[in-house]
């Protein structure tokens, strides 16, 4: 859906659900998972819609995933990190993190 | 000048369920609302169906209260009962941490079996852990009331005022009274939106309650607080019961929702002219404290909201019921100091019985109005 | 950054944009203390996002995205040398009426407490609340922008441009040149740059640098024969994301396939802290947005608080630098850094710059109208997009007799959820004023309490800098907990 316009240089590895997401430092979470082809950041706690990025810049929440066991963090506000664990969020979360 | 046989001020919970009983006797109550039906301590409160740990003056009332509850379909029908999401029998539970606090639960169990009053026990460690397995070890027990749970104050309260309407009460919403006097035809309320005559009168303002008191020379305190509220994002169902401290400042509940509603009587910053209140994040870190000690589980979720309701707080916490010391056919129900709402579906019907007969079944007479002086001060006790 | 949990600080600006970059930049130079906080991690704000690292590589990126963006540079350059403190990946969830701030950055949250504040927060793109707007790959243009400013991401699937306003077609020019996929252009303004807007034209002499602008990315989007429709009643379609837009055109409706669906109805002031701060704000006609209340200097109507840029109301970027050095004038003048006399003088030029914005302005604001769809959803569109509650639902409210933007938000969960209102307040207030046929200061806002943006319980249990000596709770009768509130 999205492609990076250079992909000469991306040194950091960020993990979604598991899976390894190659990115460059600076890029946001969000912006990281939507250049690696991620459709579904959340489902909604009321309907269990997927949800993705909607405004990019902090307003609408429908980036919340899951960084380094803390729930609901806005992907598009935090930087990715080396190594960090990244997980999406289905409707109202789950236990062993929250 | 709009005539009827009774006046109702305030649109809260006690105003709307007056109106509901004073219908059913047959009356065509008029409710005047200077904001909007729930706008206050009745629609933004936490929502606690408790007798648990209540005022000993306060049980008799308490315990009809919670037959009203367990039947809200009688008093409102099954649609607008559903709507309140009452979830009765889950319990609440004071959580004591201490062997202090044990201690006072004892105590407490016992004076309440001395009156009479079976429905509170002391509950063990592992009692405890079986109605809440999310409580931290700390949690040594406590004590539990376990028809008590919990309501939607806001969509109660509207289901309060569409029940009067259904039996053809008027409620007058942004219709703020600004004068009561009393005539040879009965009583004249003043309002900014057009006058009303009516036989009589029962004030159910709230936090302003004192305000419409002194428009007769009746003097209360004119105390009110601001009780905060916080609320996180929707998260997994992991309780039923409604769990308070003893010692400790916490109110805890998970909502119909999945969002946890944090509270226990946080201090907001009032504004009564304003008729809004601030909240203090200086003082809602004690409250996540307990939060996070008592549910470890907690330390990750996050809060989205919060808000405080503006309430009538009297210095001996416990309501105002009854007629006014200055005026024949004026009635006072204020001054819940917090815990209002349970008391919800039963004060009107205390307050119909007394405009109607002059008496009621449910000993009130620790809520007398006459227990303030003449200017509004509450006598020390003698000791 | 410095001492990350100070518990002081004389001036706090909110905010890294343009006007909180020359607020801070021009505070300092004059010897407030002052500190940005920026929930960015490097300043510019969104128009200028990433300036500093897009002008030092990046050619080819600096070329989509134009000289206007390349402007940036400077006003960061003179932010990051003018003395005044950069707080980066700062969240503010809260500013008091008596100045407290609070703070969350790396983990951890504290209060600081300001002699005064300007709030820089910016604009957001208006919700644009159409059916099937919450797909996935439905997203605003300048969220599209962002990700191509902050990142050099942009869509490489077939892309519909849809809305009205220059950024709509800015971002579609942009996109072309990035080598994007472009479906069409689908244009909600219900007048024409031709027709009507040419009533404003006389206000517009010394502004034909900026029309033509606006013309040549048409002009461009055509010679790459992208199609561009005017369009009505729009409608994402789809099941588990996006495929299609279809909407009402020349008076049938149509369906254009797209993979990506970039709406935009304009930008409005992101006021959520001014909200909560309970500050006098104003429904601006014209830009359809509210706005908080400010002064000449964008003082607001608490005493300490100001607001630059457009969170005071829409003026552009050209216009905040001036409209936060205003600000920034007042601010060292009521901190006795200089005298009335001396912050008059400095205003002179800022005002006559802002002057000279103004007719662009007010041109904008008349060909751009949003589409009917903010106005007036249709019945099955979620409104809320956190508690999914659609339009229909809420006319319904209102029709049981619901009067009050509050009452609706209480009952139905609209505005409860993790956005807390900001995409869906405005919306409601005008459904809710429609359908009372009332006018939108009568429908007010949601009430708004800290937090202003999300936090986690254990931040708050270790919040730095809290008033210990503030009474947390009521005990009214010591020792008896039964006699409780």
């Amino acid at each position: 859906m999205f492609r990076r316009l250079w992909t000469d240089d991306l040194p950091t590895t960020i993990f979604f659900d598991g899976r390894a997401v190659r990115c460059r430092p600076g890029d946001s979470v969000a912006a990281a998972l939507l250049a690696a082809g991620v459709e579904r950041f959340r489902t909604t706690p009321v309907s269990g819609a997927a949800r993705i990025p909607y405004c990019m810049i902090g307003n609408c929440f429908d980036c919340l995933v899951e960084i380094d066991g803390q729930a609901d963090r806005q992907a598009c506000l935090v930087p990715v990190a080396e190594g960090m664990q990244v997980r999406s969020q289905s409707g109202t979360g789950r236990f062993d993190t929250i | 000048m709009t005539a009827t046989d009774a006046i109702v001020i305030g649109g809260g919970i006690h105003g709307c369920c007056t109106a509901i009983n004073l219908a059913l006797r047959g009356m065509r109550p008029i409710v005047l609302e200077k904001n909007t039906v729930g706008r206050h301590a009745s629609g933004v409160n936490a929502g606690g169906v408790r007798q648990l740990m209540r005022h000993t003056a306060e049980v008799p009332l308490s315990i009809a209260a919670m037959d009203k509850w367990e039947r809200l379909d009688d008093l409102l029908g099954p649609e607008l009962a559903k709507n309140c999401e009452f979830i009765g029998g889950v319990g609440q539970i004071g959580i004591a941490e201490s062997e202090a606090e044990m201690e006072w639960c004892r105590a407490r169990v016992a004076e309440m079996r001395s009156l009479g009053y079976e429905f509170e026990e002391v509950i063990d460690a592992a009692e405890l852990r079986r109605l809440v397995p999310a409580a931290a070890d700390i949690c040594r027990g406590g004590i539990i009331s376990r028809r008590d749970g919990h309501a939607n104050p806001f969509r109660t309260t509207q289901s309060f005022r569409s029940r009067a309407e259904q039996l053809g009460v008027r409620v007058m919403e942004r219709t703020r009274v600004t004068g009561l006097e009393k005539g040879d035809g009965g009583w004249t309320v003043a309002t900014d939106n057009g006058a009303f005559k009516a036989d009589v009168v029962v004030n159910c303002g709230g936090a302003w309650a004192w305000q419409v008191a002194a428009m007769v020379g009746e003097h209360f305190p004119k105390t009110h607080f601001a009780s905060t509220l916080m609320v996180t994002s929707r998260m997994p169902h992991f309780i039923d019961p409604v769990v308070i401290g003893i010692d400790r400042v916490l109110s805890f509940k998970q909502t119909e929702a999945g969002t946890v509603v944090i509270g226990g009587g946080i201090l907001g910053d009032p504004d009564l002219d304003a008729e809004t209140a601030d909240t203090v994040a200086d003082r809602m870190v004690v409250s996540a404290q307990t939060v996070y000690e008592f549910f470890p589980i907690l330390r990750r979720a996050t809060i989205v909201r919060s808000w405080a309701g503006l309430e009538a707080l009297m210095p001996d916490v416990i309501p105002v019921i009854g007629p006014s010391r200055v005026a024949p056919n004026l009635w006072h129900a204020f001054g819940f100091s917090g815990h209002g709402f349970q008391l919800g579906p039963i004060v009107g019907s205390v307050i119909a019985d007394l405009v109607a007969d002059g008496k009621c079944a449910i000993p009130i007479a620790a809520f007398s109005p006459t227990r303030f002086t003449l200017d509004g001060k509450l006598p020390s006790p003698a000791h | 950054m410095t001492d990350a949990t100070r518990p002081n600080c004389e001036l706090a600006i909110v905010g890294g944009g343009p006007a909180g970059m020359a607020a801070a930049a021009l505070a300092a130079e004059l010897g407030v203390e002052t500190v940005l906080f920026d929930e960015q991690p490097t300043p510019g704000g969104q128009v200028y996002r990433n300036i500093e690292a897009n002008s030092r590589t990046r050619d080819a990126l600096r070329d989509i995205l134009g000289a206007d963006y390349a402007k940036g540079l400077a006003l960061a350059e003179h932010f990051r040398s003018s003395g005044a403190v950069y707080e980066p990946l700062s969240a503010v969830w809260q500013v008091s009426a008596g100045g407290k701030l609070g703070v969350s950055q790396n983990g951890k949250a504290y209060l600081t407490k300001a002699r005064r504040v300007i709030l820089a927060t910016g604009a957001m793109e208006r919700p644009f609340p159409i059916p099937g707007w919450t797909l996935p790959g439905v997203m605003g243009a300048g969220a599209a922008q962002t990700l191509m400013k902050a990142s050099g991401v942009v869509p490489d699937r077939p892309t519909i441009v849809a809305g009205s306003g220059p950024l709509a077609y800015l971002v579609a020019f942009q996109l072309m040149k990035a080598g994007t996929p472009l479906n069409g252009i689908i244009d909600t303004s219900e007048k024409s740059v031709f027709g009507a807007g040419l009533a404003a034209i006389p206000l517009l002499s010394g502004f034909a640098g900026d029309l033509f602008k606006g013309l040549s990315w048409i002009a461009a989007l055509r010679k790459m024969r992208v199609p561009i429709l005017k369009g009505r009643k729009l409608a994402a379609e789809g099941v588990s994301r996006v495929e299609a837009v279809s909407f009402e055109s020349g008076g049938r409706r149509q369906r254009l396939p797209a993979s990506i669906l970039l709406l935009h109805e304009g930008v409005i002031p992101n006021n959520q802290i001014t909200a909560s701060l309970r500050c006098k704000h104003v429904w601006d006609m014209a830009q359809m947005a509210w706005r908080p209340h400010t002064d000449e200097w964008g003082a607001t109507s608490l005493d300490l608080v100001a607001v630059a840029g457009d969170g005071a109301g829409i003026g552009g970027s050209r216009a905040a630098v001036h409209r936060g050095r205003l600000a920034a004038l007042d601010a060292a003048c009521r901190l006795g850094r200089i005298s009335r006399g001396e912050r008059d003088e400095r205003a002179r030029p800022e005002r006559r710059a802002l002057q000279r914005e103004a007719p662009f302005r007010t041109f904008l604001d008349r060909i751009y109208r949003p589409a009917e769809a903010v106005r007036r959803p249709l019945e099955d569109t979620v409104v809320c997009r956190c508690e999914e509650v659609t339009a229909g639902e809420l006319r319904a409210l209102v029709g049981e007799g619901f009067t009050d933007i509050n009452q609706l938000k209480s009952f139905s969960r609209c505005g409860m959820g993790q956005c807390q209102g900001r995409m869906c307040g405005s919306t409601v207030a005008g459904i809710l004023a429609e359908s009372l046929a009332t006018d939108m200061e009568s429908v007010g806002y949601y009430r708004l309490r800290l937090p202003v943006k999300p936090l986690p319980v254990a931040l708050l249990a270790e919040l730095g800098n809290a008033d210990s000596g503030s009474r947390p709770s009521l005990q009214v009768v010591e020792g008896d907990p039964s006699q409780r509130i």
